[in-house]
């Protein structure tokens, strides 16, 4: 599967002008607010309908306004999972669930639906009415009901941005069993890059209504040139690793390329791959390997790229056997131990610095 | 109190039936109107809105005549109508139902429009991506959603049915029986001297139905729009 967009639309105050192909897993529309991502989905969807614009999911064209191709959106076979989850209020969560259903081409399969209902983990709600349900099950409803429509692809319009951090923290493994386990393609819209950090295998950075950073998420999230964009305090690698070992001191044991990270606890089995957000300001850096330290984690690592910004602040690419990853230092810092490309130094990460929100299951192999 | 008599009984069956079918068959179209209203955009809805209020603001006796004109025998729907399917108004009970129905239309458009209003249409956007084509996001979210407004909107219009007076003498007149509605007969009893005893009845019957009519219909919305938010 794969989507391929391509559009201009003139909004008040702003001017959209976006091309981007999204490969198979979670592609996702990265910007702040007012940036033209909703914009987007809703053109994919067929809600909204573009100047000018060709889009096609499948190989099918959704639309293609230059030879007047115009697809409805009820025909379009996409699932819309909505900011306030709309849901029908006069309809119990099972008639939600199961309306696109009647829609649906091919076999009414019971073996999805429980599939689905238990890796949203919304069997007990079936009976009930959506006004009798909490934000988090309301979107998780949602999502299921978008899922049943059988779509070819589901599209998310930041699904966790009218909840609050519990209810997000609640719903964000679901969605990471989703990325890993639906096989459904997503295309996702966020502007909280922790979000994107933990769900995203391809990052779409839109600002003012262009394209201005596209590629797979560990590279873009770590690119000291998309630092800007991504917004500086917020700027963070993302690393992959395997998860070792639950150590008996309530530390968790990840497996980088050239060393190992230790955690607080993760609630994870041993074996399995686990995604981690290093914001690049939680990075100190030091020439000579630091002894007597408290900081457990010390990442021997090569300067890569130091990129000067604005501020006092400069953003220094490291690189660590196989991974990648930021850190924040003061510009002072940099110049006094003459980094540059090359030069060798350890990247040095307190444990208890790594928010439990910013660890996340990795996708499967 | 004496038992009503014959005639009086007539007058209130009469009645009924004509409220009955004049609400009934100007729901569907009600309904499209309303929803005309509230969710199409097109050329000419101003002067749908404003047709659909007309006999709200017209002197019912104005609405009577002008349905004369044209219903009448003589009228040019009359007359097609009466050639091709035998149907007859003018001076019937179906003229007096027509009359009331045209009567109480703009209150029931009133109502239901309100209610669709009422509904988000991010919900019926919500069931196009579901796969619902337009018709089916109608039969299947905005009418169930809208059925308390239609409720009230056909009980409204069946106690402004059961009470019109000017449209419907000045369309078929009086005829005991025939189009002698409960209002009609109220006043042809007080043009008769020592009439107003047995006019009396018929208010407190009046009175009766119409509370009813009050009563059921609030009930009902109550318990559509609790169904509808889903509690």
């Amino acid at each position: 599967m794969s989507l391929s967009v391509a559009l201009a639309h003139r909004l008040p105050g702003l001017d959209l002008d976006i091309a981007f192909e999204a490969p198979p897993g979670v592609t996702t529309l990265f910007g702040r607010s007012g940036a033209g991502k909703t914009t987007v989905v809703n053109a994919v969807a067929g809600l909204l309908r573009p100047d000018r614009g060709r889009i096609v999911a499948e190989g099918e064209v959704l639309c293609d306004t230059e030879s007047g191709i115009w697809l409805p959106p009820h025909r379009r076979r996409l699932g819309y999972v909505f900011q306030e989850g709309r849901l029908f209020p006069h309809l119990s969560v099972r008639q939600n669930l199961t309306y696109g259903r009647w829609f649906a081409p091919g076999r009414r399969d019971g073996d999805d639906f429980a599939r689905i209902l238990d890796l949203l983990g919304i069997e007990p709600l079936l009976t009930r009415r959506p006004a009798a349900l909490s934000g988090g099950e309301k979107q998780r409803v949602a999502i299921g009901r978008a899922l049943l429509s059988r779509p070819r692809l589901l599209l998310m319009d930041e699904p966790l941005a009218a909840l609050d951090e519990a209810r997000k923290a609640e719903i964000l493994p679901y969605l990471e069993r989703l990325r890993d386990e639906a096989r459904v393609p997503i295309l996702h819209v966020s502007h909280a890059l922790a979000e994107v950090a933990r769900l995203a295998t391809t990052v779409v950075a839109i600002q003012d209504g262009r394209v201005i950073r596209t590629g797979p998420a560990a590279e873009v999230l770590a690119d000291p040139e998309a630092v800007p964009a991504l917004g500086v305090r917020e700027a963070g690698a993302v690393l992959t690793g395997r998860l070792a070992a639950h150590h008996d001191d309530g530390l968790s044991e990840i497996a980088l390329t050239a060393a190992p990270l230790f955690l607080p606890r993760i609630a994870a089995s041993v074996g399995a791959q686990v995604r981690v957000r290093i914001a690049a300001q939680d990075v100190m850096l030091a020439l000579e390997a630091p002894r007597s330290i408290s900081a457990l984690n010390i990442l021997p690592a090569t300067v890569i790229a130091v990129r000067q910004g604005q501020g006092p602040g400069v953003v220094v690419q490291l690189r660590s056997g196989e991974d990648v990853f930021l850190a924040r230092v003061t510009r002072r810092s940099a110049d006094a131990m003459n980094l540059g490309p090359g030069t060798p130094c350890f990247g040095i990460v307190k444990s208890v610095a790594v928010a439990q929100s910013d660890v996340g299951r990795g996708r499967q192999p | 109190m004496t038992p009503l008599t014959p005639q009086e009984l007539d007058a209130i069956a009469l009645s009924l039936k004509v409220a009955f079918w004049a609400t009934l068959f100007s729901l569907p179209p009600g309904i499209l109107a309303a929803h005309a209203l509230a969710r199409w955009q097109f050329p000419g809805r101003q002067l749908l809105n404003g047709l659909v209020h007309l006999p709200l603001i017209l002197p019912p006796v104005v609405t009577g005549y002008l349905l004369l004109l044209t219903f009448g025998t003589r009228g040019p729907v009359g007359a097609f109508l009466q050639e091709t399917f035998g149907l007859v108004f003018a001076f019937r009970w179906t003229g007096a139902a027509l009359a009331a129905a045209i009567m109480a239309f703009p209150l029931m458009v009133r109502a239901i429009r309100l209610s669709i209003e009422a509904i988000d249409p991010k919900l019926e956007e919500a069931a196009g991506t579901l796969g619902a084509s337009r018709p089916w996001v109608f039969a299947t979210i905005t009418l169930p959603m809208m059925l308390p407004g239609v409720i009230a909107g056909a009980i409204l219009a069946f106690a402004k049915a059961m009470g019109e007076f000017g449209a419907t003498i000045t369309f078929v007149s009086n005829i005991p029986g025939q189009t002698q509605t409960l209002p009609s007969a109220i006043y042809a009893l007080l043009q008769v001297p020592g009439g107003e005893a047995a006019a009396l009845r018929l208010v407190l019957v009046s009175v009766v139905i119409a509370m009813a009519a009050l009563l059921l219909s609030e009930w009902l919305s109550v318990r559509a729009a609790r169904r509808v938010a889903g509690r």
